[in-house]
């Protein structure tokens, strides 16, 4: 009884709904960068998101966080709607982790001490809970014996792993990578990756803008190609990489798997 | 030079050791020696002329001793440059220059201390004293107006009640330059709350202590209080206007840009005319304003445009991710201004602080023409003094203002380096 309830919620947790993007337009100025986007993800779900440069990818993942604002539709994110509710905004934002493609570490801060600051200042955390929690997340990215260093003393691939525990720090529900690893050398990209692999594998909700097309094949649920600010295409990868529907995905795979 | 006569040892590739640089290369001898003494000859070319002339100068000539060397230096450059320009002599080079430069120092410093210490009078009591070496200052006008340079007309009697502020103020101040943590956060707190509160009462009065009205403030005193409430009220007024400045409000962004541009339009000297001369009318009649209050709001005020200016150079520095990786993290604006971008753009603009600081500290100079009597105003006034009117004394009384504004001066400028140095440890990218 008690356990087909369980059962139950597991499965209704499943069909949760993270984020949903309806009908959402975007202008910056005259020019217009999203068009009609209609994107739902679910709980515990792993997107990936592809297309050609300047396609809208980091407008359309900014847009979920409200670094960037929508002029229509609607976004709705673990249950809450964005608007200009500056209450609201923040209410996401604490459940919202982002990963930025160059990195946006504090560097007069440590390390410990850019893991910290949110949980304290935003959470408010006691500063001996955030530290333990922080001590743990750099841990599980495995430099905890960079953690009295400024940022601007690690390499890129160890400062990347640090923005991602960063945000981990906060106990967000959803992630959000931009492009994560194309400001790295190739030896630098796997360990970035790898940690990304292990938190895919226990469940977080992630929205992945990337290239690195091993890495979709291996965690995504669905990836989603965006072509001049339309969602052309989604499917799981599988027949996204063996059987494209679409011309304009057809040249995008060829060129980026091409060389 | 004959470097390449030295006889140096080979090693089997990967085994050469790293060998320390050759000791004449090396710091002032070094120089000395490649440039003036490379050689027996040339050595003597140095030494000769030099000796010759120094004697010439010092035994024939009745020149002094300081004389003689820089007579003797100077010939002895004379003699290289023609031994370059006949004999294509190499050595000379930056020689020429440095030297020159040297001469020129050494000149100076030579009538510098002969003013200020040889040919000085120490102790004085008049006119009469001074003028007995007209070429030398005369300290004596200094040390008997010194209470006077200090205080202005502040009472004798109770002259202790600045001294005790003075010490509070050393007391909180210390800890704030070079305090750490919570005693220092403890000391800005302290300093910004209660010290105003505090030395307002112990030098004006009140609570059972005489009321000493402002118009009897002065000196250094008065300059210190001036150029303290600037410098303290003018950074957070400047950061909040700065801030403002970049506001996304119309309405917030516009009154700032209208508040800084007024404020950096008007020469200082004409604020404090208008706060003495045409503010009063617009007083209602029998409503008085203090006329040193009225110097420090125009001060902090105009001192403020400025900063507001220095520190959003400093904001448009910091990049854009690092507001984005704060609002993604859900701080307020408050907040990240506070924990993240103002850290990082008050350290890139500290030169600029501090100039502004300086700037202000000499400005305080110009409340002299709104009737209030500074530091250097008291020193002016002393110099009207028929008793102590002698040849030497003005410059005595302008040569002592320059040194303490420079030494004030200078102490900011070092403690900026001290504190960019201490703030970029470890933190370049
Ligand atoms: N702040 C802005 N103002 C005006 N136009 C912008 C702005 N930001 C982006 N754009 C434009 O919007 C379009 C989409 O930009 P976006 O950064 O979302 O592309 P992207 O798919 O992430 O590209 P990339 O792969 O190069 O990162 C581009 O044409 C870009 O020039
Ligand atoms: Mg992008």
């Amino acid at each position: 009884m008690a356990e087909a309830a369980q059962q139950k919620v597991a499965s209704a947790a499943a069909d949760e709904v993270a984020v949903e993007l309806s009908g959402v337009h975007k202008w910056y100025g005259s020019f217009h960068v999203l068009k009609d986007i209609n994107l739902t993800v679910y709980a515990r779900e792993r997107i990936v998101i592809c297309g050609p440069s300047g396609s809208g990818k980091s407008t359309m993942i900014r847009c979920i966080n409200r670094l960037e604002e929508h002029q229509r539709g609607k976004i709705v994110v673990d249950g809450i709607e964005l608007t200009n509710d500056i209450k609201k905004i923040d209410e996401i934002r604490r459940e919202v982790g982002m990963v930025f493609q160059h990195f946006n570490l504090f560097p007069h801060l440590t390390v410990l001490q850019n893991l910290t600051l949110a949980p304290i200042w935003v959470r408010k955390q006691s500063k001996a809970e955030a530290e333990r929690t922080a001590m743990h997340y750099l841990e599980r990215v495995k430099i905890p014996e960079q953690a009295a260093k400024f940022p601007g003393q690690l390499s890129g691939g160890q400062q990347q792993r640090v923005a991602i525990a960063r945000s981990l720090c906060m106990n967000p529900k959803i992630m959000l990578f931009d492009e994560p690893t194309s400001a790295l050398d190739p030896e630098m990209i796997a360990e970035v990756l790898d940690v990304m692999v292990e938190l895919a594998e226990e469940g977080m909700t992630m929205l992945c803008v990337t290239h690195e097309m091993g890495f979709a094949r291996r965690v995504a649920d669905r990836v989603i190609f965006m072509d001049e600010g339309q969602i052309i295409e989604q499917n799981a990868p599988e027949t996204f990489f063996n059987n494209p529907q679409h011309e304009r995905t057809k040249l995008f795979l060829s060129q980026i798997l091409g060389h | 030079m004959a470097m390449d006569d030295v006889v140096t040892p080979r090693y089997a590739p990967g085994q050469h050791p790293a060998l320390p640089a050759p000791a004449s290369t090396v710091g002032v001898v070094g120089w000395l020696r490649a440039n003036l003494f490379s050689t027996g000859p040339d050595t003597s070319l140095t030494l000769v002329p030099f000796g010759v002339a120094f004697l010439a100068a010092a035994w024939f000539g009745g020149v002094s001793i300081m004389g003689s060397i820089v007579i003797g230096i100077l010939i002895a450059v004379g003699v290289r440059i023609v031994a370059r320009v006949a004999f294509g002599n190499p050595v000379i080079d930056n020689t020429v220059l440095t030297i020159v430069g040297a001469i020129i120092i050494f000149l100076i410093a030579d009538v510098l201390l002969n003013f200020t210490i040889f040919d000085a009078v120490w102790s004085a009591s008049g006119r009469a004293d001074c003028a007995k070496s007209p070429d030398g200052a005369c300290w004596g006008f200094v040390t008997a107006r010194f209470s006077q340079f200090m205080y202005g007309f502040y009472p004798d009697a109770e002259r202790w009640r600045v001294d005790v502020t003075g010490i509070f103020a050393i007391a909180l101040i210390v800890p704030i330059l070079f305090g750490q943590g919570r005693i220092r956060a403890y000391a800005v707190g302290l300093f910004l709350l209660a010290f105003p509160i505090v030395g307002f009462i112990l030098m004006y009065g009140g609570l059972g202590l005489e009321i000493v009205p402002t118009n009897k403030w002065g000196g250094m005193m008065l300059t210190l209080v001036i150029a303290m409430t600037g410098i303290t009220a003018s950074l957070p007024l400047g950061v909040l206007l700065a801030l403002g400045r970049r506001s996304d409000m119309p309405a917030i962004r516009n009154l700032c840009i209208v508040f800084i541009e007024f404020w950096r339009g008007v020469p200082l000297i004409t604020v404090l005319f208008m706060a003495s001369v045409m503010f009063p009318l617009f007083l209602p009649e029998g409503v008085t304003f203090n006329q040193l209050l009225r110097a420090l709001i125009g001060v902090a005020l105009f001192s403020a445009a400025y900063m507001a200016e220095v520190v959003r150079g400093g904001l448009q520095a910091i990049p854009k991710g690092q507001y984005e990786a704060a609002s993604a993290m859900g701080l307020s604006y408050w907040k990240s201004m506070r924990l993240i971008v103002l850290p990082q753009a008050l350290t890139i603009v500290i030169p600029g602080i501090v100039n502004s600081f300086i700037a202000l500290f000499k400005d305080t100079t110009l409340v002299l023409i709104i009737g209030l009597f500074d530091f250097l105003g008291t020193i002016q006034t002393g110099l009207n003094d028929n008793a102590w009117a002698a040849p030497n004394v003005p410059m005595t009384g302008y040569v002592f203002a320059a040194l303490v504004y420079w030494a004030f001066c200078f102490g900011m400028s070092r403690y900026s380096v001290r504190l960019e140095r201490k703030l970029n440890t470890g933190r370049q990218h």
